[in-house]
């Protein structure tokens, strides 16, 4: 038995004698039941998970960051290619160029859609992102003040608070105007002095592709970060050109599914100047010793394994995997693809709202403007109460902004995207029109 | 062999209008994507990843990072729509497979280290460290305590120091032992009424195991402090102790190590965290509670530190782990753990006459060996003895961390590599520290790419095609 013989060699007789060093004092039991067949383990999840109703039982109408896309197989299958999923962070880089390729093509596409010279190859998710550009923002920069939208979920805002807990800046929060676009006469006055940064959301959390967030750029020094949906870019201008020196973003819409949440795929992008101060691992272009290209993981003298405490940020694992599907996403779809599949998301959540604005008693959309994915209307009965009744219905609807913008609570932020067809949206139409 | 970017296979040609979805004057213009159609973009990433090297391609001894084998059933079931098709924001009418499953796994984490509640929320290691120094805040500031200082010892992993940091804490490092372990002295005199908490893994990252961590945790609970405990090294003492029994308030778990997760080229993993009860009320929002086997979302929390992600966590991430615990059983997880230990002591044991292995026996999971004999003798170092096993097929350890063992190799086998792959890997290791060394310091030679060049990397900062094109253009 190799077992004995390896004990043998190391000069033990027990394997408790591995754990001599453990005293009795710290020793327990691992009070866990005895395990199971491959086969019985895939039954006792598959039980637990019977009890969830997804996506494709019955159509959904939730957004809000996380989005329900039609994956390509092709993304799938090349996630699951067992060189790519069963390695890690690409310390050597000899035995990683494709990984390392692969990442660098994803900094390259992220680069592209968002008009930026550099991308880093991933944070935990779009919330996350945002916290890693304030807290950047303090690095480039002296002001007190972070300038974020009242408009926006509570799980982002409060992530926000959190990255910037130690770094003794201040959120300030500054509200829409009518047409649910950033409210610039509220805005301005304030861009002017003392600002660590100032952020604004393209399109927003109402789903609004907000024109104003062009007008910010001339307006202040202070760093600008914009937080995108990656998908809109392939019809808005991109940030770059409206001056940002840091993007934001979640990229589960590039080639992810949205498995309850979890895991998103932090996006984050700035300027070439700025590019010593980021956050995260990056991937840089360089040669092997016989000159051909190579890739490699640098400016490593930023993180935490070499910079420990003064690392620019603490991430260590990433969602590098999730970087991969999106680079094969995006390559897959190339321009042309990208396109069509924006615009259709753009179109899928007019024809919703133009289809619910012919209801009596609802206000669709509440606000007047472009729209990406999503948009808000107001409904004559409280939404949580409205999502109990289509439930019995066979429909997920909207999320209820009240959670997350009180004085709209009365509103649903409604979703839809290319995973509806025509006769999804009427039939849910209908089933508002009955109960409304 | 190079591989062409992707890029190089743009398309040409004018962008499509796309007035009238977006405000006037905010339409795209241009767009620069590949065209390829998808035969030819599988044979590019299909290449990519024959150009990598994962657990399932050979050794993977990375110290610190336990590349176990990633058991494939968890990944069927990752796959199902009833995981793939699930909204955050839906209704608990909907979720109740997920939440179930949430809360039978926080149960299984209580278990396995001893704490009263877990949270699933944080995305990996450091964002668990993360939610964690936010805990501690939290909890001296509602005692109306004013402690701004986190102790960590030298031989710390990175994230340690940078998320105390983050937290707003100052920190204070304390040197080790000379036995490589906490220097008892040092933490006393480090301890002050500043302390708000001392961060500690155990085993430690030298492979040792503290054997005072009661009196550790008795002396930073005297001084009214926190101990914390880095998960990342759970995978050595499972069934045997737990942090629970070590006398610590806060863990966290690396599910993408100890749970056999994916690493996924860099992630995604998930670094929940676990509190004795009177650290409870801080955990993160929202919470899964249950009632009569219903369970629901309770955000009601008011000494909550909030949220720390988007979501409720790496949900795909999480399922595959529940399914390995499950799998694996608590005898398991003990086996496991017992392998781990005699995995790396035997390979320990095998590479000693080469290289020097600072510090006593025995070892837990993984182990730092020095090649600095080797670079005095001949100018080899550890980089380039990481480089030549490239050359043969095993993927490197962690090299140059923990920083206080000199030209350090980091060498975690795990319980998944067998005799025959241990003695492989102390075979190549051996005949490197015997062969000419300029070889070695030429190394890779055998493979399609030479030793890259870091330095040029970070001088030149491409980080982009569209950097690289405009350096083209200039
Ligand atoms: C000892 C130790 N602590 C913490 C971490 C951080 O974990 P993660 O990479 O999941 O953020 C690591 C990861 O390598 C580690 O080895």
């Amino acid at each position: 038995m190799d077992r004995e013989e390896m004990m043998e060699l190391i000069g033990i007789e027990f394997e408790e004698d591995l754990f001599k060093d453990v005293p009795a004092e710290v020793r327990c039991h691992l009070p866990l039941p005895p395990g199971m067949s491959e086969r019985g383990t895939i039954a006792a999840v598959e039980r637990i998970l019977e009890r969830n109703r997804h996506m494709g039982e019955e159509p959904s109408f939730l957004g809000a960051g996380c989005y329900d896309h039609y994956v390509p197989a092709a993304v799938d299958h090349i996630v699951s290619r067992s060189e790519f999923y069963t390695s890690y962070t690409p310390y050597q880089p000899e035995i990683s160029q494709g990984m390392l390729q692969a990442l660098f093509e994803y900094q390259s596409h992220i680069c592209e859609l968002t008009a930026m010279d550099a991308a880093n190859c991933s944070l935990y998710d779009g919330a996350t992102a945002l916290g890693e550009a304030a807290r950047m923002c303090a690095r480039l920069n002296d002001g007190g003040v972070f300038l974020a939208p009242r408009a926006m979920s509570r799980e982002k805002l409060s992530v926000l608070r959190n990255y910037l807990i130690g770094s003794g800046v201040d959120i300030g929060l500054y509200g829409w105007d009518e047409d649910g676009g950033l409210d610039i006469d509220d805005l301005g006055p304030r861009l002017r002095e003392g600002l660590c940064g100032v952020y604004a959301e393209f399109p927003n959390m109402f789903g609004v592709i907000d024109a104003r967030a062009d007008l910010l750029r001339p307006l202040t020094d202070a760093p600008l970060v914009l937080g995108v949906n990656p998908l809109s870019l392939a019809l808005c201008k991109p940030p770059g050109e409206m001056g940002a020196d840091i993007v934001v973003g979640d990229g589960q819409c590039l080639g992810a599914h949205p498995n309850f949440g979890g895991p998103g795929l932090g996006i984050f992008a700035c300027r070439q100047e700025h590019v010593r101060k980021m956050p995260g691992r990056v991937i840089g272009l360089t040669e092997d010793s016989r000159g051909q290209q190579a890739f490699c993981m640098t400016m490593q003298t930023r993180e935490q394994h070499i910079r420990r405490g003064r690392a620019t940020s603490n991430i260590c694992t990433n969602v590098a995997l999730l970087a991969v599907g999106a680079a094969v996403h995006m390559s897959l779809l190339g321009r042309d693809g990208l396109v069509s599949l924006a615009r259709e998301n753009a179109e899928r959540a007019r024809r919703l709202m133009d289809l619910l604005s012919e209801l009596d008693n609802v206000v669709s959309p509440f606000f007047d403007n472009h729209h990406f994915n999503e948009f808000l209307a107001e409904m004559p009965v409280r939404p949580e109460k409205l999502n109990r009744v289509l439930a019995k219905r066979g429909f997920q609807g909207g999320l209820p902004m009240g959670p997350h913008v009180p004085e709209l609570g009365d509103c649903m932020l409604l979703t839809s995207t290319e995973m509806h067809d025509d006769a999804a949206q009427d039939a849910f139409v209908e089933a508002l029109r009955e109960v409304l | 062999m190079v591989r062409r970017l992707i890029m190089d296979r743009e398309q040409e040609g004018g962008h499509p209008d796309v007035g009238g979805l977006v405000p006037p004057g905010m339409e795209r213009r241009s767009l620069h994507m590949p065209a390829v159609a998808e035969p030819e973009l599988l044979r590019h990433y299909i290449a990519l990843s024959q150009a990598n090297f994962g657990t399932d391609s050979g050794p993977y001894p990375l110290g610190s990072c336990t590349m176990k084998h990633n058991p494939k059933y968890a990944d069927r079931l990752a796959a199902s729509p009833k995981v793939t098709r699930m909204h955050p924001y839906m209704e608990d009418a909907r979720t109740q497979g997920c939440l179930e499953l949430m809360s039978r796994m926080e149960a299984s984490l209580c278990s396995i280290s001893g704490m009263d509640a877990v949270s699933l929320h944080p995305a990996a290691g450091a964002h668990g460290e993360y939610a964690s120094m936010l805990m501690v805040r939290a909890y001296h500031r509602s005692r109306n305590e004013e402690r701004d200082e986190v102790i960590v010892p030298d031989s710390a992993h990175g994230t340690n120091p940078a998320s105390a940091r983050m937290a707003g804490f100052k920190l204070v490092e304390i040197p080790s032992g000379d036995d490589g372990r906490v220097d008892i002295g040092a933490l006393e005199s480090a301890l002050s009424e500043r302390s708000a908490a001392f961060m500690l893994t155990n085993p430690n990252t030298l492979g040792l195991f503290e054997k005072d961590v009661r009196e550790l945790a008795s002396m930073v609970h005297d001084r009214g402090a926190l101990l914390y405990y880095d998960g990342a090294n759970l995978n050595a003492v499972m069934g045997r102790t737990s942090p629970g029994a070590m006398g610590f308030d806060i863990v966290h778990f690396n599910l993408h190590k100890t749970f056999a997760t994916p690493h996924g080229g860099g992630g995604p993993g998930s670094g929940p965290v676990g509190v004795r009860s009177f650290l409870e009320p801080f955990l993160p929002v929202p919470r899964v509670v249950e009632e009569d086997g219903w369970r629901t979302l309770d955000w009601s929390r008011p000494q909550s530190i909030g949220k720390v992600g988007s979501a409720l966590g790496n949900f795909a991430v999480v399922l595959r782990a529940y399914a390995y615990i499950l799998r694996q059983g608590g005898d398991g997880l003990k086996d496991a753990s017992a392998r781990a230990v005699l995995n790396a002591n035997y390979l320990k044991r095998r590479i000693e006459d080469h290289y020097e292995v600072p510090f006593s026996d025995p070892r837990k999971h993984e182990f730092v060996a020095s090649a600095l004999a080797l670079k005095k003798e001949k100018g080899v170092r550890a980089l380039d003895v990481a480089k030549r096993m490239i050359d043969h097929g095993v993927h490197p350890p962690t090299i140059y961390f923990p920083s206080l063992v000199e030209e350090a190799l980091m060498i975690e086998p795990t319980e998944d590599e067998t005799k025959e792959s241990l003695d492989r890997v102390a075979d190549v290791m051996s005949a490197i520290a015997e062969e000419d060394p300029e070889t070695v310091k030429a190394a890779p030679l055998e493979g399609a790419v030479g030793r890259v060049d870091e330095s040029k990397a970070a001088k030149e900062a491409v980080l982009s095609f569209r950097r690289l094109r405009a350096l083209r253009d200039v």
